[in-house]
């Protein structure tokens, strides 16, 4: 469907009339392959450049609120040249650097972790033409870069050869290989229901069937959630960073601007995943037809924040797991469920596909079943693994006297 | 293959934003594991006892207020209960009705702060810590409109206190006390059922009550862990005989035993504070007393239920305008002296939930 290359509902629509252009000005294919791949980054890092410094903004006006305090307001209005205040000040300071630290990687560290943050945008659809790279294991491709950051972490926490920088790059690297497994096998489940990895395939899955995947994989939504936060190194899993008990983990010792780039990588890390999320289970651009009115970039960017917004809620409500209980969480709770939530789909698109049935009839059914099962496995076992602590009385004993024998009185 | 493995020490502190002030946690860990912990204090200290003994009774009451600065005003109750025992002075009744109000207000204050604390150690950036201070705040404005200071108050003298009551102070005081046990039952709502806290806090940094008696624990510490034991009660002093108030106990003496403990102490403190509000008699707020008094020769010990425990004055007098020996019981000193005991095997992140909910307070520590 190649509509005028005015209608900027899909900002596809005047890229495909550019290489229409080129292609009659008899431009060689490379060319426009690099033309039309340096358009879309330019676009990508601009709506990273901006969402880095807004979600400053957005993140402590909202922790703000959580707080009952209001969050930046002095620095322009609303507070919102806050971000820019910050930035200033940050590049002001010196970048110190410890003696012992090992330099190269110590630099490299902060530089490199912002490759698989940016990369991960490359393969999102924005629209029904607006996406980079249309791979066809998009979601396997995610997955990966997701790892990747790992690397970087531990760099940055040995190079500064600190010891709390030592123990924050420990519990990431124990902590994201554990919510690798839960985060791989809840995408398994959305993957197979879709029966593609390519991202805008399951857009079109979503598209096609007229409905959202968060209504078929509600299991599969909620662990990928939970196992994102030990990922983004957010409440209830920030045991990277610990503010309370290793000060900042793997960047303590960083100062200055490198310590504003892993801030920033932080945010567009968080904007990431809230968009995988976004695409994979509330549609991406595509919203129920919507997105003829509005455009759907502006829809997929709506639905990033609102999935943002959890993120921040989360972390303005809850404490923080120990790193035991973390691991205990990823490998006792999220996993099997996850693995269980793979087994039902896999049930389910096997009587879908072999009986040949009629979506408008199983769809249905399929996510009645998932959410109910998703209610009552959560619940069950959730009782199960937090059953230890309910015989714990939560109200201490009322004393009205007391019975401690009272010393003798010292002689006068 | 055999990996060589060895222990590493870690600096927990002095400046480090869980421990409270400028305390500092020297601890040798296997992996998370604390093998070895040693507790290194003294660097908020400020000579206090020794700079009491060249400053007349009444120009120490200043030094009281900057030990437990979180808890001004039992800091001054307890000294100022001391000279009184020690020079007979009697205290006259709105002023003994006044100081239980106060001292009450500010157990109420020093637990929000502890609980918010303990919970922000625990890792919950910050937003309990917030709301907890939405509650103390109202209760610093008590402060300040009757004695003009909010945290460092000075209030209490020796013989009563320093003013009496404005008249817009009670009608606040009434509508605090008011509002105060919903929000109560909005926080125990919002926490104790908190999967992620109970995880955090239970079955850690446990003591048992012979420990905690052997350790001269007092406070929610001795409490926490199933001693039913408050000078209030025990000892009264001012007028507590008066007061119907419960002692809230604790079951297994961990973390979350203190920190239930604590909660249950704000709402008896309204109780009392109810009480009091009620029979609060006219008259004298404060007894006759010259400025530079001079007690008789003699020594007291004197203690009071401060919101960290027992705060214990002994005083010596030689007959001088100075006193001779000022020395201070301070809870959070000895209460932090068990420590060490309840973090060896446990995690770092532990070690810090248990110092949390220790609730010491630096400037008491090292006076």
């Amino acid at each position: 469907m190649l509509s005028n290359w005015y209608d900027f509902r899909d900002l596809g629509n005047p890229v495909s009339r550019l290489i229409e252009g080129l292609e009659d000005a008899g431009v060689s294919d490379g060319w426009i392959y690099v033309i039309t791949g340096l358009l879309g980054a330019i676009g990508i890092l601009t709506f990273i450049g901006i969402a880095a410094v807004i979600n400053i903004w957005i993140e402590r006006r909202v922790i703000g609120r959580v707080q009952i305090r209001r969050g930046p307001n002095r620095v322009g209005p609303f507070g919102l040249l806050q971000p820019i205040a910050d930035a200033i000040k940050l590049i002001q300071k010196e970048a110190l650097q410890p003696k012992v630290a090992d330099g190269f990687v110590f630099t490299l560290a902060p530089i490199v972790i912002f490759v698989p943050a940016i990369l991960a945008f490359a393969v999102l659809p924005w629209g029904e033409q607006m996406v980079l790279a249309d791979l066809n294991v998009g979601v396997l491709f995610i997955l990966a870069l997701g790892s990747t950051t790992t690397i970087m972490i531990f760099m940055a926490g040995y190079a500064s050869n600190n010891k709390y920088a030592l123990l924050g790059s420990m519990r990431v690297i124990a902590m994201l290989i554990s919510y690798e497994l839960p985060g791989v096998l809840a995408l398994l489940g959305v993957v197979l229901f879709a029966g593609t990895m390519s991202l805008s395939g399951i857009v079109g899955f979503q598209d096609f069937y007229w409905s959202w995947l968060i209504f078929f994989q509600p299991l599969a939504l909620l662990i990928f959630l939970l196992g994102s936060t030990a990922e983004l190194n957010r409440t209830p899993a920030d045991i990277a960073e610990a503010e309370s008990e290793i000060v900042a983990g793997f960047h303590i010792e960083y100062s200055g601007m490198k310590f504003g780039l892993f801030y920033a990588v932080e945010l567009v890390n968080a904007i990431a995943v809230s968009a995988v999320i976004a695409t994979l289970f509330l549609g991406g651009w595509w919203t129920f037809g919507l997105e003829n009115v509005i455009p759907g970039w502006i829809l997929f960017i709506g639905k990033i924040y609102a999935v943002y917004f959890i993120f921040i809620w989360f972390r303005g409500t809850l404490p923080r797991f120990r790193i035991d209980q973390l691991m205990a969480f990823a490998w006792k709770f999220l996993l099997p469920l996850a693995i269980v939530n793979a087994l039902l789909v896999a049930v389910e698109v096997f009587v879908w596909t072999e009986y040949d049935l009629n979506a408008g009839v199983v769809l249905p059914i399929f996510g009645v079943v998932n959410f109910a099962l998703a209610g009552v496995l959560i619940v069950a076992f959730g009782r199960m693994i937090g059953a230890a602590y309910e015989r714990y009385p939560k109200q201490p004993m009322m004393y009205r006297d007391i019975d401690v024998p009272l010393p003798e009185p010292a002689p006068a | 293959m055999a990996i060589k493995t060895e222990p590493i020490v870690v600096n927990i502190g002095p400046q480090h934003p869980s421990t409270h002030g400028v305390f500092r946690m020297r601890v040798t860990l296997d992996g998370e594991t604390i093998t070895d912990a040693e507790m290194v204090i003294g660097y908020l200290h400020r000579s206090m006892e020794k700079l009491a003994e060249e400053r007349t009774w009444t120009q120490n009451i200043p030094f009281t207020d900057r030990m437990d600065y979180l808890a001004a005003m039992t800091g001054n109750m307890a000294y100022c209960i001391a000279v009184e025992r020690l020079a007979g002075i009697e205290v006259p009744e709105r002023a003994q009705y006044l100081r239980v109000i106060f001292a009450e207000l500010q157990r109420i204050a020093s637990h929000a702060m502890a609980n918010g604390t303990f919970i922000n150690d625990c890792g919950a950036w910050q937003t309990p810590l917030f709301y907890m201070f939405r509650e103390r705040e109202k209760i610093l404005d008590l402060f300040e409109m009757t004695c003009g200071a909010r945290l460092t108050l000075n209030y209490m003298r020796i013989g009563g206190v320093a003013f009496d009551i404005p008249d817009e102070f009670m009608p606040a005081l009434q509508a605090l006390v008011d509002e105060l046990p919903d929000r109560i039952d909005e926080y125990d709502q919002l926490l104790l059922d908190n999967e992620i806290l109970l995880m955090r806090s239970r079955d850690i940094g446990k003591i048992s009550a012979e420990d905690a008696m052997n350790a001269s624990l007092s406070g929610p510490m001795l409490r926490g862990s199933g001693v039913a034991w408050d000078v209030r009660k025990g000892d009264p002093y001012s007028i507590y005989d008066r007061f119907d108030f419960e002692i809230p106990v604790g079951h297994n003496g961990d973390c979350f035993d203190r920190f239930i403990v604590r909660m249950a102490e704000v709402r008896q403190s309204l109780s009392i504070i109810k009480q009091a509000m009620v029979d609060i008699p006219p008259g004298k707020h404060c007894a006759e007393v010259p400025l530079n008094f001079r007690p008789p020769e003699g020594e007291v010990y004197s203690r009071i239920e401060s919101p960290k425990g027992e705060l214990g004055y002994y005083l010596v007098s030689d007959g001088g305008p100075f006193p001779y020996r000022f020395h201070v019981r301070s809870p959070s000193l000895i209460n932090l002296s068990a420590l060490r005991e309840m973090v060896i095997g446990q995690s770092v992140a532990d070690a810090i939930v248990t110092l949390g909910s220790i609730d010491i307070n630096v400037g008491e520590v090292d006076r």
